[in-house]
């Protein structure tokens, strides 16, 4: 049984979608604090320029695009529950899961190519941050994804619709955050 | 609402709204009750003192008589005299301030005060604390394990935490890492919660003039907190991976720099301070007002002060590094928003004073824990200017002097404040009320020791006495004989206060055992957690009538009214 507390909004937003925004609020500085590092080490350090340049940026934009799509099918999503159609809402979200799967497959494809060519995490200061950067990213896209389905299960049986909102606020954090990184370790060369 | 305000709960009103979860022992392992979780996270806390506070014991011991075996814990080595202080400082800090202080109370009073049956969140609230309790078996084992705990200060500074080959301690400064990031994710879990709670879950009436300043502060901390931690644990990831599979975030080799890992500790370290600060503030303020039955001077600045204390919270950091090789040009502007963050925290204290001023004052164990923490934490705050000014601080850096007042500033917070809070309290929390003449014993017995540790120390500061040195008779210039008698003054006061504790723990004991039942409000006071039963049933108020809220919570002495308090949830 949920306590009052939680039924009442003496701010007008709903308990769980301020709740979500604090929560981005947090992530928001973990992220924050690691790029503001790289970006003061990255102008200090001109020549991890030639450790950039090996990142392939045409598989980056392409990441970004799977990204950017699979925020499209969690919004409608978000729609489809608005309307009150679980079952439709569920779909889209799957679509969303498969969108992230896609990502990471492309994600580890890409780590793979660099690990086996000797660019591991350890090589020097550019790796590091690409690899802990990266990689806490794709913790988070890991993370949605796997709370998505629970989301999306319930949705399909027509429970918790708000739910769908509220991850695809989340989702839409981990695709901006991929909006910095992409530009940050791919494109500046 | 036409019930008068003693009439909110009754008798068998825990009948009625039972605790769904499990049942038994269970109970009080697995509750998601906002009551339960604030004990589980005030003795877990309580535990952790009495380790940081042995700690105390023996590195104190080993500087007032180098070299002996201490009772209880025996010769301390070189290494294990640095683990012991690295480690008092993390866990008085994150595993007993911020549970306590934060975590307990304000668990404790934010459903309580603002009139909910509970947190938003009550099984993210349970995640929280078990989240934090496996923190504290993580740092807990970090003291044990092969090579020792983690020695390398609280500020855990790189090179040395980064690579075992200096620190000697591969598993304990890890194990130090992943317990201290362990604790923020559990913190940052209750905080969201805190936050949420109190945005949207106040009584009906109840507008944003009418909270608690102990809410407030409580929820304002939980937001500096939250916008200060990330970098922090971001550079706790670096840290563990540059320990672990060697990359070189901290290393100059490498391309990193360790004075990285200086600016995303005290970008956190410094707002910390305030974290932890102005729950204690509020706790001070719930109580002067009480016991002086006088309306709180200046409630809205108070709460501008607190957030504009909270922002320039962020703006002050790199005072922690004049000596760190900053551009002197960076210094002077940290020295100014140093000495700038001292004007909002002055205001506090003239707001206390200006309360007081003309009130009937009772000294009652609360009331004096409560101008104790003001005149204690003057002195911190004073000291604290000239540590803000880096011509000055670039002599005091790393002496006693810093050391002496940073315990002044937290000594107050986290033991006096906490001591506070929990005799103001008592009687709500365990349905029993404090004896007041142990408590005055304990008061005494635990604040003159204080003084007698801590002025000793900064007079050797003053002298030059350096921190972080395990024999002082290594070195000439600090071995004489004026100097050592000090450090012996000190460790004798820490001896004394120490076993002052004994006196509140069977205090404790002795009051929970009475059989006399506090009532509902025994200090006459305006918030609502005093108008339900001391301790409230599960769900805090009977379901149908929770408290409706007509005004502040500062109502003392209003002229023309009978009583000198007037409850917040009385109709007109």
């Amino acid at each position: 049984m949920r306590p009052i507390a939680t039924t009442r909004a003496a701010t007008g937003t709903a308990t769980g979608k301020l709740a979500v925004w604090w929560v981005l609020a947090s992530e928001v500085v973990i992220f924050g604090g690691l790029l503001a590092s790289y970006v003061m080490f990255r102008l200090g350090h001109p020549e991890w320029a030639d450790a950039a340049a090996v990142t392939n940026t045409w598989i980056g934009a392409f990441n970004t695009w799977v990204l950017l799509t699979s925020s499209l099918t969690a919004v409608l999503a978000h729609q489809a529950a608005e309307r009150g159609d679980g079952k439709q809402a569920a779909k889209y979200l799957y679509c969303t899961i498969f969108g992230a799967l896609v990502f990471l497959g492309v994600k580890t494809y890409e780590w793979w190519y660099e690990i086996s060519h000797g660019y591991t995490i350890t090589s020097n200061g550019f790796w590091a941050f690409y690899y802990t950067a990266a990689g806490l990213h794709a913790f988070h896209v890991i993370a949605g994804a796997v709370i998505m389905a629970f989301v999306a299960r319930d949705a399909a049986k027509g429970r918790e619709l708000h739910r769908v909102e509220l991850i695809g606020i989340y989702w839409h954090f981990v695709d901006i955050v991929w909006i910095f990184l992409f530009p940050l370790l791919y494109i500046a060369k | 609402m036409v019930e008068p305000a003693v009439d909110l709960t009754h008798g068998h009103a825990h009948d009625d709204h039972a605790d769904h979860g499990p049942q038994g022992w269970l109970k009080y392992l697995w509750s998601t009750d906002h009551k339960v979780i604030a004990m589980q996270y005030m003795f877990t806390g309580m535990f952790m003192a009495l380790i940081g506070g042995f700690m105390a014991y023996v590195f104190r011991m080993q500087l007032a008589f180098p070299g002996m075996p201490v009772p209880g814990f025996g010769i301390v080595s070189p290494g294990e005299y640095n683990a012991l202080v690295t480690n008092h400082g993390t866990i008085m800090i994150f595993w007993v301030a911020m549970p306590v202080l934060l975590a307990a109370f304000g668990n404790f009073l934010i459903p309580l005060m603002i009139g909910a049956d509970d947190m938003v969140f009550p099984k993210i609230n349970r995640l929280s604390f078990q989240v934090f309790f496996v923190s504290t078996i993580v740092i807990l084992a970090s003291l044990v394990v092969e090579g020792g705990g983690f020695a390398g200060a609280w500020t855990a500074y790189p090179p040395l935490s980064a690579d075992s080959t200096y620190n000697l301690t591969p598993l304990g400064s890890t194990l130090w890492v992943i317990g201290v990031g362990l604790e923020f994710v559990a913190f940052l879990l209750g905080g969201i919660n805190f936050i949420t709670t109190l945005m949207n879950s106040r009584a009906p009436g109840m507008r944003a003039f009418d909270i608690p300043i102990v809410v407030w502060m409580i929820v304002v901390a939980s937001i500096l907190f939250m916008m200060s931690v990330g970098p922090l644990l971001a550079g706790a990831i670096m840290l563990i991976f540059d320990q672990t599979i060697g990359t070189g975030f901290y290393n100059p080799a490498t391309g990193g720099d360790p004075i990285l890992w200086q600016h995303l500790f005290w970008f956190f370290g410094h707002p910390e301070v305030y974290v932890v600060l102005l729950p204690a503030m509020g706790v001070v303020i719930e109580i002067i007002t009480t016991f002086a039955r006088k309306k709180l001077f200046a409630y809205r600045t108070v709460i501008f002060t607190i957030v504009a204390t909270g922002v320039l919270s962020f703006f002050v950091w790199a005072h922690h590094q004049f000596i760190a090789g900053i551009d002197p040009r960076m210094a002077n502007i940290f020295t100014i928003t140093t000495l700038l963050i001292s004007v909002p925290i002055a205001e506090l204290c003239f707001i206390y004073i200006a309360t007081l001023y003309g009130g009937s004052i009772t000294l009652s164990t609360p009331m004096l824990w409560g101008l104790a923490f003001v005149a204690e934490f003057l002195i911190g705050g004073v000291t604290g200017i000239f540590l803000g000014a880096a011509g000055a601080d670039i002599y005091f850096h790393d002496t006693y002097f810093v050391l002496a007042h940073f315990h002044y500033t937290f000594f107050p917070i986290a033991i006096i404040g906490t001591f506070a809070a929990f005799t103001y309290w008592f009687p709500k929390m365990f349905g029993k009320m404090m004896d007041e003449r142990l408590g005055k014993w304990h008061f005494w017995l635990t604040i003159i020791p204080f003084n007698m540790i801590f002025i000793p120390l900064f007079v050797l500061g003053m002298g030059g006495q350096h921190r972080r040195i395990y024999n002082y008779t290594h070195f000439p210039e600090l071995a004489i004989d004026i100097f050592q008698d000090m450090r012996i003054v000190a460790t004798v006061s820490l001896l004394i206060m120490l076993a002052a504790q004994f006196i509140f723990f069977y205090n404790c004991w002795k009051s929970w055992r009475s059989k006399e039942k506090a009532p509902r409000n025994p200090w006459k006071a305006n918030s609502l957690e005093w108008t339900t039963e001391s301790p409230p049933p599960h769900g805090n108020w009977h379901p149908d009538r929770m408290p409706v809220v007509y005004r502040g919570p500062y109502e003392y002495n209003v002229p023309g009214r009978e009583d000198d308090y007037w409850p917040q949830n009385e109709p007109k």
